[in-house]
């Protein structure tokens, strides 16, 4: 396979995220997120005057705030202007955003950040409000009950079980007991059905948080981080919006997703997917390809702690420190949207070798 | 740290749609107990019908009826029905694929448990008594036998799609309710308000004094912390005059026209905005020294009124305009 590399070296320099937590009520959003922008340019050393692109994620219904990523834009700094831009997507496509941006040339940092509150509302309800609004909206499906009708049709296909399932679930948190960020670690009872065949257990926390991120091009990469998370490739695709047409047993998009991004070139030795439900992570599993040997979720994943708008942004994030740290060389991130893992990227990432 | 302030929130909007030819063939069709799907021009039936083909994007506009009999592909168990959702009583998430087509319709089937219920089930439509033209037309989906004389009722008639009175939009009603709360810095300020006094925040770098505060100064991106009193009196930096009656019914007493201000209050770097009151609109200006009405029991300001000081000199606020 033969596979366009990018025209410039970038890398994600530094990473930070919050603490997740089920409420941030006593914080206004630039508040909950002005730590993690201070704490990505501690990293560096960079000054809001450095940056030379800045993009965000957010959505306004989460806290139903309108207009919010305005007033987050506060705690970057913005004035004089600055160059921007947001997208209304977790912020992994903001990431993907100002990856094109450094492609170009115009800019050789830059600042990417999302955040998510959604202890203010109703999230099983609000995410509704992103679906076909002529015959699916209508209907109020909710985040958890779409996916069990995915969970159910893996059953049926023998893709996994319920016992399969809650071994996700635990390793998950079992796993997230050494991130200190992560709202639901260590032993967490699978529970009650939420939607059946989904327990409890098997959906993830509903929480407010926030995460930050520096991508850096070329030489300045190397001047700003010791050992840099190159991107060696990322990629997102869609499929269908009509839940129906889908085979909800796979994940064609991030198959696809992941060959442009060069996934399947070299194995790589760990990954960081974006499966807020236990049911999902056997359905990137199997279109990633991962065998026993990967190690997937050494943060916990979105099962320990799932800020909408910023999970995705945080798997990236998560998959680049363990490259910055020294854990891992080649390490694969995915971020997903919408129902039943409607939209789905991929990030490969290398470390220099050593 | 002071208690936290909260509030309901709730957020509701009427989303006025318009259809175009297949989702109102589709919608008519469902008022009409006629289920439509559209046919791709490989061959494949789709249902619910969409306007473009998911794989080759080509537009599709070929509409064949399909039974109201399906078979369930997936389904979950919901015990815990949630506001708005098809049925008050517990129920299964069905995706259905109906008599006739390729691709599965999301929809809600009654029955007595999660026991009663596997894919592969036979199911019908079960329609809603009163039907507008809306997927709620099928009240929810419920198991099927088959007739019980042989004969199946449920045949298609090949219906063309086309009708008499279609229905061209959909008013797709959503509210969602929240708990606001404003986070430490504006809740500092709310609460001060409530005493009467305007408290901003100053920047710890620039020590510009912001009020209301965000908690954040916007153009140096640090945390603001520093409480500093500011006002009671101000400048109108610039104004506007509304000949709009406000649809609020906090605002309803508000004649128009009315003056809406920008202020700088005495001591703070950012102008917020205010009406002004207890002069004719038509006099407010540029300059113009106001300050605070209180009324018995509010929690903030009801409107600026003029001090009666001479005009403030342009030089003194035009940093604020």
């Amino acid at each position: 396979m033969t596979r366009d590399l990018p025209v410039r070296d970038i890398a994600v320099v530094a990473f930070a995220q919050t603490d997740h937590r089920r409420t941030s009520e006593e914080l206004s959003e630039v508040e909950m997120l002005m730590p993690v922008l201070h704490d990505v340019l501690a990293q560096t050393g960079l000054k809001t005057a450095d940056i030379g692109f800045t993009c965000s994620g957010s959505s306004d219904y989460l806290a139903g705030r309108a207009f919010s990523f305005t007033l987050a834009l506060d705690g970057v700094g913005a004035w004089p202007p600055i160059s921007e831009s947001h997208v209304e997507m977790d912020g992994a496509w903001a990431l993907y955003e100002a990856w094109t941006k450094l492609l170009t040339g115009d800019a050789d940092t830059a600042l990417v950040y999302s955040y998510g509150k959604s202890s203010p509302g109703p999230l099983r309800d609000v995410l509704t409000r992103q679906l076909d609004p002529y015959c699916v909206a209508p209907l109020w499906p909710d985040s958890v009950a779409l996916a069990a009708l995915q969970a159910q049709a893996l059953i049926d296909a023998g893709d996994t079980d319920e016992p399969a399932l809650a071994a996700v679930a635990a390793r998950s948190r079992a796993d997230a007991t050494a991130n200190s960020h992560a709202q639901l670690r260590g032993s967490v009872p699978q529970g009650e059905y939420a939607v059946r065949p989904l327990r409890t257990g098997d959906c993830p926390p509903i929480g407010d948080g926030a995460a930050a991120v520096i991508l850096a091009a070329g030489e300045r990469a190397r001047e700003l981080c010791d050992r840099p998370a190159w991107i060696r490739g990322i990629d997102h695709r869609i499929e269908a919006h009509g839940l129906g047409v889908r085979d909800l047993t796979d994940s064609p998009s991030t198959r696809l997703a992941a060959e442009k991004a060069g996934s399947f070139e070299r194995p790589v030795d760990t990954a960081e997917l974006h499966a807020p439900f236990t049911s999902q992570e056997v359905v990137l599993r199997k279109a990633l390809k991962l065998d026993a040997g990967v190690r997937v979720n050494p943060s916990g994943g979105a099962l320990a702690a799932n800020p909408v708008m910023a999970a995705g942004l945080i798997r990236i994030g998560e998959a680049a420190a363990r490259i910055h740290r020294g854990e891992s060389d080649r390490a694969l991130a995915h971020a997903t949207s919408g129902p039943c893992l409607q939209q789905n990227l991929v990030a490969v990432l290398e470390g220099d070798p050593r | 740290m002071p208690e936290v302030l909260k509030a309901p929130l709730v957020v509701e909007f009427p989303f006025t749609r318009s259809l175009g030819p297949v989702q109102s063939a589709f919608l008519t069709g469902l008022r009409e107990r006629v289920v439509l799907a559209v046919r791709t021009s490989d061959g494949r039936t789709l249902v619910p019908p969409v306007e473009y083909d998911p794989v080759t994007a080509e537009e599709i506009r070929d509409l064949v009826e399909v039974a109201p009999t399906g078979t369930v592909t997936t389904w979950a168990w919901n015990h815990a029905p949630r506001r708005d959702q098809p049925l008050g009583t517990p129920f299964a998430w069905v995706l259905v694929r109906l008599d006739g087509a390729d691709t599965a319709l999301l929809h809600a089937l009654d029955a007595p448990g999660p026991d009663a219920v596997h894919t592969g089930m036979r199911v019908r439509v079960r329609w809603a008594e009163e039907r507008t033209g809306a997927i709620t037309d099928i009240a929810c989906f419920e198991r099927y036998e088959g007739s019980p004389d042989g004969g199946d009722p449920a045949e298609p008639t090949g219906h063309t799609g086309e009708f008499d009175d279609p229905v061209t939009g959909i008013v797709a009603r959503a509210r969602l309710e929240y708990t606001y709360s404003p986070g430490r810095a504006q809740t500092a300020y709310i609460n001060a308000l409530a005493d009467r006094r305007n408290v901003g925040e100053r920047c710890p770098s620039c020590r510009k004094v912001y009020v209301p505060p965000r908690g954040a100064c916007p153009t140096c991106g640090v945390a603001t912390s520093e409480q500093v009193e500011v006002g009671p009196r101000g400048t109108v930096t610039t104004f506007c005059i509304v000949n709009i009656k406000a649809a609020h019914t906090a605002n309803l007493d508000i004649e128009v026209p009315y003056v809406y201000a920008h202020i700088a209050l005495d001591g703070a770097d950012l102008a917020l905005h205010a009406r002004i009151g207890g002069i004719p609109y038509d006099q407010v200006r540029m300059g113009l020294r106001v300050e605070p009405v209180w009324t018995e029991g509010a929690r903030y300001p009801d409107h600026y009124r003029p001090t009666g000081e001479p005009d403030a000199d342009y030089d003194t606020y035009k940093e604020l305009v």
